[in-house]
C-alpha cells in the first residue's frame, strides 16, 4: 500500500466532513442516553415548534419528540448504512478479485452475473425486494446490499487486472505461494485504497436508498429512521414545516460529510493524486 | 388588416353575447373544477361503488330515488311511489320524459334490467336486495311494482343504485366485461365527454335533461392530482373549487378553511353515515375473550384520536350505529371511557399476566393504507396498548394486501371505516351476523368473526319488522348486546368535512352530499 504523502488534515473539506460525521456518530451512539426510552412515545403537546423548551426540534402531530426521533433514527440509519457497506464490500471484493485474477471463463461468468444486477434500476429492485419480503432490519440491509455490490466488484476486478501481471505478483507465484495467499496477501492490500474511497461514497448512497424506502412507507415500523420522519412530515409540510425539514437536513449533512470524507480519502490514499502534490 | 377588423367584430360580438346571457340567467353557465382522488378504474356506478366512482358516476347515471338530509326519499327517476300497508308491495311511477344520453327513451324495462340482472351480477349488496324480492311486475312502460317475500322496511333505502340502459346490453351475457360498460350512457344532468387518464375526467351539460332548465353548469372537470400537497395548492390557487375529505389530510383542512372565500361544511354524509373501526379478530386468542376486547377499548383514548389525529372532526361512539341513525340508542350502550388502570385490572383478571418484559401478549395490526392519518392512528394505538402490556406489531401493507388480510381473518387488529347507511338492515346487519367460513372473494362482511345467536336473531327480526317502534326496540336490544360484547373498537363517528369556494352554490343539496348529481349546483360570477 502506497504511503500517503499529503496529510489528511490538509484537506479542509474532508476535515469538516469528518467532524460532522463524528458528531453524527456520537449522537447515534449516545441516543439512548440523550433521549432515554422509546422515541415513539408521545411525550409532549402535539405540534410544538422547534426550540420549544425541552424539545429542541419540536414535536410531531402525536406529540412525539422530533429530536429523539432524529437521534434514534441516526442509530438505525447508520447501522443499516454500515452493515450494507460491509456486506457489499465483502461480496463485491470477493467476486471482483476472483474474476480479475483468474480471467477467462471465470471472469466472463462473474461479470455477466454482475451485469445482471447492474442492468436493473437499483432503487426499484430494492423497493420490490422489500415489498415482497416483510420489511425487517435484516431484509432491508440485504435488499440494499444486493443492489450495491456490483460497483465494488467491477472496481476491484479492474484494479486486480492491472496488478495481476506485475512483477511482484509473478514473483509470488514463482515462489510457490497459494492462490489464496497471493490474492489476500499481495493483491488485495494494493486494491484497498480505491475500495475505501468507493465504500465511503457507497455509504452515502445507502443512506439515500434507505431513506427512500422509508419515505415511501415501506420501511420497518419498529424503528424510527430519517426517511420515515421525512416521509411522514412531508404531508404536513404546510402546517409543520420542521417535521420534514429537519430530517431532510440530517440526511443532507450526513451524505454531504460522507462525500467530503470520501473525496478527502481519495486525495489522501490515491498515489496518482498525491504524486502531483500541493493540494489544498 | 381585414383579419384584425374581423377579430374586433368577433370579440365585441362575443362580449355582447356574454353580457346578454349574464343578464338572462345569473345562475347558468360556468365550469366546476373538482378533484377525484384516487383516479377510479371506471365511472360506471353499475360496475363498482367505490368512493371516486360514485362521485363522478352519479352525475352521469341516476337512480329511482335520492334522499334528503333527514333521510326522506325524494323523487328522481321515480316521480312518485307508494308502499302497501303490509310493507310488501312497492310501486314506483317513473318519469315519462326521460331520455338516455344516446337519445333512446327510458322505461320500466331499464329499471327491471338493472335491479334484477345487471347489479346483482356485479354487486354483493344488490344480490342481498334481490333476495328480499318475490317478484317484479311492469304493468306499463312507466310503472314498476316490487313484491317482497316479507316486510323489509330498508327496501326504500336501496334505490340510490344506478339504473343502466337495458338496450345497450341486449344479447350480452357477461355484464362484467360488457363493452357498453365504458360507454357511460346515463340519464343524468351531465354527459361523459372525455377521460384523459392521469389528468382529468370531463363531463358536459346534458341539454336534453328531463328537469328543464337544469343543470346550471356548462361542464365539470374532475382533476386527477396524485399528491396531497399539490391538491391543497390546487385549491388554494383556485384551480379547483371543492375539496372533499380525503383529498387533503385533516390538519390541512383546518388551515384551508381559514382562507378567504372558503366555506367548510360537515353536511352531506347523512346517507352514508361513516364510522371508524379498529377490527378485532374475534377468532384469534385472546381476542375471543370479551373481557380482553373491553380492556382494549378502555386502553385507547378515543378522544385523543378525534382531537389530535383527525383534527377535531368526529364524535365519540360506543356502539355500531352512527349518531345520524334513527335507530341509535346511546342509553343502552356500554361506555368505554379511557382508563388504563381499569384496562390493566381486566387483563389481570382474564389471567393474562405480563412476562418479565411487561408484555402480556402480542398482536399484529394491519393499518388502513388510505393516507397519513390512519398511519398515525395505528402508531398511537401501538403506544396506547403498549402501556397496558400489549405488544402491537404494525404490518405495513397496500390496499389489496389490507383487504385480503381482512377478508381471510389474517390479522389481529385492523383499521377500517364503514358506511353504516340509513338503515341497519343494509348497513350493519351483515357485519354482526354469524359467518361460516371466511369472507374471501366478497366485498367484506363480518370480518371480525363475531358470533352471538341472540344478536343473529334480533338483527334478522328487526330487518323484517314493519312496525317502526317495534323495530327500534329490537335494534336497541341488539345495540345493547353488541356494545357490551364490543366485537370491534368503534374509534369515532366520522365527520368528513367538505371545503368549497363560496362562489359554488347548492353544493350539498341532499343527504348524499357530493355524491349527488349536481343538477342544482351553480356558480356565482
Amino acid at each position: 500500500m502506497a504511503l500517503p504523502r499529503t496529510p489528511f488534515l490538509r484537506h479542509p473539506g474532508a476535515v469538516a466532513g469528518a467532524l460532522i460525521l463524528i458528531a453524527i456518530l456520537l449522537m447515534a451512539i449516545f441516543a439512548g442516553i440523550l433521549f432515554p426510552g422509546d422515541p415513539w412515545r408521545m411525550v409532549a403537546r402535539p405540534n410544538l415548534p422547534p426550540f420549544s423548551p425541552g424539545h429542541l426540534f419540536g414535536t410531531d402531530m402525536l406529540g412525539r419528540d422530533l429530536a429523539a426521533g432524529i437521534a434514534h433514527g441516526a442509530q438505525v440509519t447508520l447501522l443499516i448504512a454500515l452493515a450494507v457497506t460491509l456486506l457489499a464490500v465483502a461480496f463485491g471484493t470477493a467476486i471482483g478479485a476472483v474474476a480479475g485474477y483468474f480471467g477467462g471463463w471465470v471472469d466472463d461468468v462473474a461479470m455477466r452475473f454482475t451485469e445482471f444486477f447492474q442492468t436493473i434500476p437499483s432503487f426499484l429492485l430494492t423497493v420490490v425486494i422489500v415489498a415482497i419480503v416483510a420489511p425487517s432490519l435484516a431484509s432491508i440491509i440485504l435488499a440494499i446490499a444486493i443492489v450495491s455490490w456490483p460497483q465494488i466488484a467491477r472496481l476491484v476486478r479492474a484494479e486486480v487486472l492491472s496488478l495481476v501481471n506485475q512483477d511482484f505478483v509473478r514473483a509470488a507465484r514463482v515462489g510457490g505461494l497459494s492462490t489464496a495467499r497471493i490474492i489476500w496477501g499481495h493483491i488485495l492490500p494494493n486494491v484497498l485504497s480505491p475500495v475505501i474511497v468507493a465504500a465511503s461514497l457507497m455509504t452515502a448512497t445507502v443512506i439515500l436508498i434507505e431513506s427512500g424506502i422509508s419515505f415511501l412507507g415501506l420501511g420497518n415500523r419498529e424503528f424510527v429512521s430519517w426517511g420515515y420522519l421525512l416521509g411522514t412530515g412531508r404531508t404536513a409540510f404546510r402546517v409543520n414545516w420542521w417535521l420534514s425539514t429537519i430530517p431532510g437536513l440530517a440526511i443532507f449533512l450526513t451524505v454531504l460529510s460522507l462525500n467530503l470524507v470520501g473525496d478527502g480519502l481519495n486525495h489522501w490514499l490515491n498515489p496518482r493524486n498525491s504524486n502531483r502534490g500541493g493540494r489544498a | 388588416m381585414i383579419s384584425r377588423l374581423l377579430r374586433t367584430i368577433m370579440l365585441s360580438l362575443a362580449a355582447t353575447l356574454l353580457t346578454l346571457t349574464g343578464l338572462a340567467a345569473q345562475e347558468a353557465g360556468g365550469t366546476l373544477n373538482l378533484i377525484v382522488q384516487p383516479e377510479p378504474p371506471t365511472v360506471n356506478i353499475g360496475v363498482n361503488r367505490l368512493g371516486p366512482t360514485t362521485y363522478v358516476g352519479n352525475k352521469i347515471y341516476e337512480s329511482l330515488l335520492t334522499y334528503s338530509a333527514d333521510l326522506k326519499p325524494l323523487p328522481r327517476l321515480a316521480q312518485s311511489w307508494s308502499i302497501s300497508d303490509d310493507g310488501l308491495v312497492y310501486t314506483f311511477n317513473l318519469r315519462r320524459d326521460v331520455k338516455w344520453h344516446d337519445g333512446q327513451p327510458f322505461t320500466a324495462k331499464d329499471v327491471v334490467f338493472s335491479f334484477q340482472k345487471f347489479l346483482p351480477a356485479l354487486q354483493a349488496r344488490s344480490r342481498l336486495n334481490l333476495a328480499e324480492v318475490k317478484g317484479i311486475a311492469t304493468p306499463d312502460d312507466h310503472t314498476v311494482v316490487f313484491t317482497l317475500k316479507a316486510p323489509y322496511p330498508a327496501f326504500i333505502y336501496v334505490h340510490n343504485t344506478a339504473v343502466l340502459p337495458a338496450h345497450l346490453y341486449e344479447g350480452v351475457s357477461d355484464f362484467r366485461t360488457a363493452e357498453a360498460n365504458s360507454k357511460f350512457i346515463g340519464t343524468g344532468p351531465f354527459k361523459f365527454a372525455e377521460w384523459k387518464k392521469g389528468s382529468f375526467i370531463h363531463l358536459v351539460r346534458n341539454p336534453d335533461y328531463w328537469d328543464a332548465g337544469k343543470p346550471h353548469l356548462n361542464d365539470i372537470f374532475f382533476h386527477v392530482i396524485p399528491d396531497a400537497n399539490s391538491r391543497a395548492i390546487a385549491f388554494e390557487t383556485g384551480q379547483v373549487d371543492v375539496l372533499r375529505a380525503g383529498d387533503v389530510e385533516n390538519f390541512d383542512i383546518t388551515r384551508l378553511a381559514g382562507l378567504d372565500g372558503v366555506q367548510l361544511t360537515e353536511a352531506g354524509w347523512e346517507f352514508l353515515q361513516p364510522v371508524g373501526y379498529i377490527h378485532l379478530n374475534n377468532r384469534h386468542k385472546p381476542l375471543d375473550d370479551a373481557r380482553v376486547r373491553r380492556a382494549i377499548a378502555h386502553a385507547i383514548d378515543r378522544q385523543f384520536i378525534i382531537d389530535t389525529i383527525f383534527g377535531g372532526f368526529g364524535h365519540e361512539t360506543n356502539g355500531p350505529l352512527s349518531r345520524l341513525s334513527r335507530f341509535k340508542d346511546t342509553s343502552v350502550e356500554t361506555k368505554y371511557e379511557f382508563d388504563l388502570a381499569k384496562a390493566n385490572a381486566i387483563l389481570d383478571e382474564a389471567g393474562l399476566k405480563p412476562d418479565a418484559n411487561g408484555v402480556r401478549f402480542e398482536l399484529q395490526f394491519v393499518p388502513l393504507p388510505y393516507g397519513e392519518l390512519w398511519q398515525r392512528e395505528a402508531e398511537y394505538v401501538r403506544e396506547a396498548l403498549a402501556s397496558v402490556g400489549i405488544k402491537v406489531n404494525i404490518v405495513a401493507t397496500d390496499v389489496p394486501g389490507w383487504f385480503k388480510r381482512l377478508t381471510t381473518f389474517d390479522y389481529d387488529l385492523a383499521e377500517n371505516f364503514v358506511y353504516t347507511t340509513p338503515d341497519p338492515a343494509i348497513g350493519i346487519s351483515y357485519a354482526y351476523t354469524t359467518l361460516e367460513g371466511d369472507n374471501a372473494g366478497t366485498t367484506g362482511g363480518n370480518v371480525h368473526g363475531y358470533s352471538n345467536p341472540e344478536v343473529d336473531r334480533l338483527l334478522a327480526d328487526a330487518a323484517h319488522e314493519n312496525d317502526f317502534d317495534k323495530r327500534k326496540a329490537l335494534y336497541s336490544q341488539a345495540q345493547k348486546i353488541i356494545s357490551a360484547d364490543v366485537p370491534l373498537i368503534w374509534t369515532h363517528d366520522i365527520v368528513f368535512p367538505t371545503l368549497y369556494r363560496t362562489k359554488v352554490h347548492n353544493l350539498i343539496a341532499t343527504g348524499l352530499g357530493t355524491d349527488e348529481n349536481f343538477a342544482d349546483v351553480w356558480l356565482a360570477k
